[in-house]
């Protein structure tokens, strides 16, 4: 610190605050302890110095009147909006105290921890709830509908997941002549106003396009890319999968993909059996061979040849595999069966998506669906960025099957350009994720035993580490197999933004024993719990954060009166529920999670950022030729079989159709036309607005001015019919409830979908019952059902329902 | 108010997103309060025949606008050029903005004093 008392701390965004998941290089200048200014780093490779609005507001958020500052203790009914402030020990003693009883009387899991969007809290919560001996870990959103179905999906059929790539792995970026500019890009339900997703900078595409990228935009909503999309396919929303499948029925038919890469990295040329419909594996034609070894047909010696499994290769080096046929093979038992290749099967799959009878499920021009095809798998190097409306779909599983066929076969996987394997900064991993073991962790696999969804979805033991959330809510009310009492709710607003049916989330909330709510604010959430704990923003903590690239830290800048970072809140605690909690201290953990790229956590503070170099299997390109991928060091992937599948191995396993293809959700026209009547419009909601995350952000006054109400977009003809004027109050409403919203009339949506703005609430309205912040007023999630998650559990009809919408009264305009 | 007007911004506003970085990260320079800022951004949605439409963001400066002199005096530039997400805001002598009009479509160069 100067002799002024001035100084800018070099840190990293990440959660609370601007409220993303991260990334950004800022510059936080404090004065006499205060936040006076943020401003992006110049020199950070990530944002190269610009910065979003959100982050931009930051002195507005960490000296807000409104903040939590102390912890509170419940005085009055659940709802009522009584509190008393207590200090840190005294909350510490009352949680530590309600916890343990719960746990000696009913086990560890009968306690659940609810978490928010994957932000600065995964690993810190899963700390705690490890140390307190629950599995339970619950993504309070139906379906775990955001982004760990999509890389469960992934990571089922090509071992690693995937992103666009932007040259992010590489310090001079689109500048370092490895990288190379897309041709060609499809933005696949993802607006740019969100930003920043899944750990990567939105506007990176807008770069991009500057640079001569062209866009295919898949999108009901005419969005800032598809207005400047060569092709913009205005989809039916829930119907992504089919045009998915059209897509590859003009790749396949205009034989646009890469034959022989098919043939090397995919189980195309595998046998299916025809009585079965399963893979034909070395143990039915030979009573002691292989479970997990597979046949295809060498050409070479009109034989059967064996994909060996644990050698990642056939077991003729020299097999010509065939991948179209129809070949006899006799069985163990002597009997003979047909079996035709996976790359036939798979053929056969999209044999059943014609474009016309794409163009009837997905509304999109047959001929417009044809040279989007065209132009993508033309196009070297072209790339696929997804949003989240994939995630919010029951079918989410074989829509990303088919996605993921496309880049691949394309040729478009894991090179310059392309969609590249991504793994956390220099496998630096701090809790389990999909494909990747973490430093915090469950004592033993016993432990993991009770896990709510374990037992039902094959998913969420290979993949998915958290609770299956619908079951969840279930079980809350059912008690079976065993009762759930107690809640821990970090940085997650349930009631106000991620949960579905927030009534039914309250009823749940009003059973439970005891909750625990850790927030920065006052919300409809923290109003059912029985002790409020006050979070810290980025700004307020030291942290680590490995997800995607770089590696980077997280600089404490300044304190907020009592505000407590939650890995520091999740600390103590974890160290009171568990004696052999294993760190000292907050940096000696971070220590370790990043221990794999050789630095100590002190060093990569005074680093800030550090991307791993060329060779680690934490960075591109061509890793599955190189052996990269592999544990083993063998070419291929870290899939069952070692190889892309085009046929999903576990997907078998599952009971699950192993192909990719379409299932026609709940609450569209065509699957219920009987609520179409009545409900005509297709809802959609959850639009992102560039000035708000979810829920958050509605206190701040230069944001909020920006974006100052729930709006719901209606076209200009649907508005008519309906009698309604831009800014006038309307109800949306359908079998479930409805929601008040501020009518923007607006040629961005279809006449036949409104598109309403999700987690609205006042801040400034009554926090008790019944207004709750006029939650039960403009929650769109009050028309959404929980329970309609996909087959394998992930996955839910978030991004379309029905409804029908109507003037408000006089008195609610 | 200049005599000779010297300095002005050139937008690029085929890439502005309205993300509205502009607005605010002037907000925080100045100390603007919430609905004033020396930059605002207009949503236009233009319907094109054929049943088509075109979204565009427009971000202007308003009478708040100084140009960031404070900044730009200590070799820094504007808040709202440094941290446009979409980068598509320039900062310089108008002669030398105005030779870049042309070179491609949908640009407009504001000099606001």
């Amino acid at each position: 610190m100067s002799k002024s008392g001035s100084n800018i701390v070099r840190t990293t965004t990440w959660s609370a605050g601007p409220g993303c998941h991260g990334g950004c290089g800022v510059l936080a200048h404090i004065k006499d302890g205060k936040l006076v200014k943020i401003e992006g780093d110049p020199d950070h490779p990530w944002n190269q110095g610009r910065l979003c609005a959100r982050a931009l507001a930051m002195t507005q958020y960490v000296e807000n009147p409104d903040r939590l500052r102390k912890p509170l203790r419940r005085v009055g009914e659940r709802g009522e909006g009584k509190w008393e402030e207590i200090s840190w020990d005294e909350a510490f003693d009352l949680i530590e105290a309600r916890m343990k009883k719960i746990r000696q009387e009913q086990g560890p899991e009968s306690v659940v921890f609810s978490m928010g969007t994957g932000r600065d809290i995964g690993p810190w919560i899963c700390m705690l709830a490890y140390a307190f001996g629950s599995p339970n870990v619950m993504f309070a959103l139906s379906g775990n509908a955001c982004y760990s179905p999509r890389i469960a999906a992934i990571d089922a059929v090509q071992g690693d997941f995937c992103v666009f790539d932007a040259g992010q792995w590489l310090e001079k970026r689109y500048d370092d002549p490895r990288y190379k500019v897309p041709e060609c890009m499809i933005i696949w339900g993802y607006n740019i106003p969100a930003t920043c997703p899944d750990n990567l900078f939105g506007h990176w595409i807008i770069d991009l396009m500057k640079k001569g990228t062209k866009i295919i935009a898949i999108d009901p909503r005419l969005s800032f890319f598809a207005s400047r999309a060569k092709h913009w396919l205005q989809v039916r929303p829930g119907a992504d999968a089919a045009l998915a499948m059209g897509f590859l029925r003009v790749v396949l038919d205009e034989t646009l993909y890469d034959r022989s890469w098919v043939k090397r990295w995919t189980n195309g040329p595998h046998l299916i059996r025809e009585d079965t419909g399963t893979l034909l594996r070395e143990s039915d034609i030979d009573a002691t061979g292989s479970e997990t070894n597979y046949l295809a047909w060498d050409r070479q010696k009109e034989a059967p040849v064996i994909w060996d499994t644990g050698a990642v290769a056939y077991s003729e080096s020299k097999a010509d595999c065939a991948l179209s046929g129809r070949f006899e093979i006799r069985l163990a038992d002597g009997s003979i069966i047909q079996c035709n290749t996976v790359w036939d099967g798979l053929q056969t799959q999209v044999a059943a998506y014609p474009l016309e009878e794409v163009e009837k499920i997905t509304g999109v021009p047959a001929e417009d669906i044809q040279a989007a095809a065209r132009l993508y798998a033309n196009s070297k190097p072209a790339s696929i960025h997804w949003g989240v409306p994939i995630d919010m779909t029951p079918g989410i599983s074989p829509l990303c099957h088919a996605i993921a066929t496309l880049w691949a076969i394309t040729g478009n996987l894991d090179v310059p350009g392309g969609n590249v394997f991504t793994r956390p900064a220099f496998n630096a991993v701090a809790y389990a994720l999909p494909g990747a073991e973490g430093v915090i962790k469950l004592k033993d696999q016993a432990q993991d035993k009770p896990r709510i969804g374990a037992d039902r979805y094959g998913p969420f033991n290979r993949f998915v580490w958290r609770t299956q959330t619908d079951l969840t809510l279930e079980q809350i009310f059912s008690e079976k197999p065993y009762p759930i009492k107690g809640l821990w709710i970090q940085t997650c607003n349930l009631l106000g933004n991620i949960g579905l049916d927030p009534k039914r989330w309250r009823e749940a909330l009003q059973k439970l024993d005891f909750i625990v709510a850790v927030d920065l604010f006052p919300n409809a959430t923290t109003q059912y719990a029985d002790v409020v704990l006050p979070a810290a923003t980025f700004l307020e903590k030291d942290g680590v954060r490995s997800w995607w690239v770089p590696l980077q830290s997280i600089n404490k800048a300044l304190s907020v009166e009592d505000c407590k970072p939650d890995v520091e809140i999740n600390f103590e605690l974890a160290r009171r529920f568990d004696p052999d909690f294993k760190w000292r201290t907050v940096h000696e953990l971070y220590d370790e999670i990043i221990k794999p790229s050789g630095m100590s956590y002190k060093q990569l503070q005074e680093k800030v950022w550090a991307l791993a170099p060329e060779g680690h299997p934490s960075v591109p390109y061509h890793r599955h030729e190189k052996g990269l991928l592999r544990p083993d060091g063998k070419p291929g992937f870290t899939t069952p079989t070692g190889l892309f599948e085009l046929y999903s191995t576990l997907r078998e396993e599952w009971r699950l159709d192993p192909l990719p293809h379409h299932e026609e959700p709940p609450w569209t026209p065509v699957s219920r036309p009987d609520l179409a009547k009545e409900y005509p419009l297709i809802l959609s909601t959850g639009r992102r607005s560039p000035v708000y995350f979810h829920s958050e952000h509605r206190q701040i006054p230069w944001l909020r001015s920006i974006d100052p109400d729930p709006v719901v977009e209606i076209h200009p003809e649907t508005a008519e019919q309906h009698d309604i004027g831009d800014g006038e109050w309307v109800w949306v409403e359908n079998w479930m409830g409805r929601a008040r919203f501020k009518a923007k009339v607006t040629l961005v949506v279809p006449t036949w979908m409104v598109m309403a703005t999700h987690a609205w609430w006042y801040p400034e309205k009554k926090g008790a019952e019944p207004e709750l912040y006029g939650t039960w007023e403009h929650n769109i999630n009050m028309l959404l059902p929980m329970g309609d998650q996909g087959k394998d559990g992930l996955g839910a009809p978030i991004k379309h329902n029905l409804c029908r919408i109507y003037k408000a009264g006089y008195q609610e305009q | 108010m200049a005599k000779n007007p010297q300095y002005g911004l050139l937008i690029d506003y085929e890439y502005c997103t309205g993300c509205y970085a502009c607005r605010v990260a002037c907000c925080q320079e100045y100390g603007h309060e919430a609905g004033s800022s020396g930059m605002q951004v207009i949503e236009q949605v233009q319907p094109l025949p054929k049943g088509k439409a075109y979204l565009c963001f427009l971000p202007f400066p308003t009478e708040l606008c100084v140009l960031c002199a404070p900044r730009t005096k200590k070799g820094l530039q504007p808040a709202c050029v440094q941290h446009c997400m979409a980068n598509v805001i320039q900062w310089g002598p108008l002669e030398e903005l105005s030779k870049q009009l042309g070179k491609k479509p949908r640009m407009v160069l504001w000099s606001p004093r």
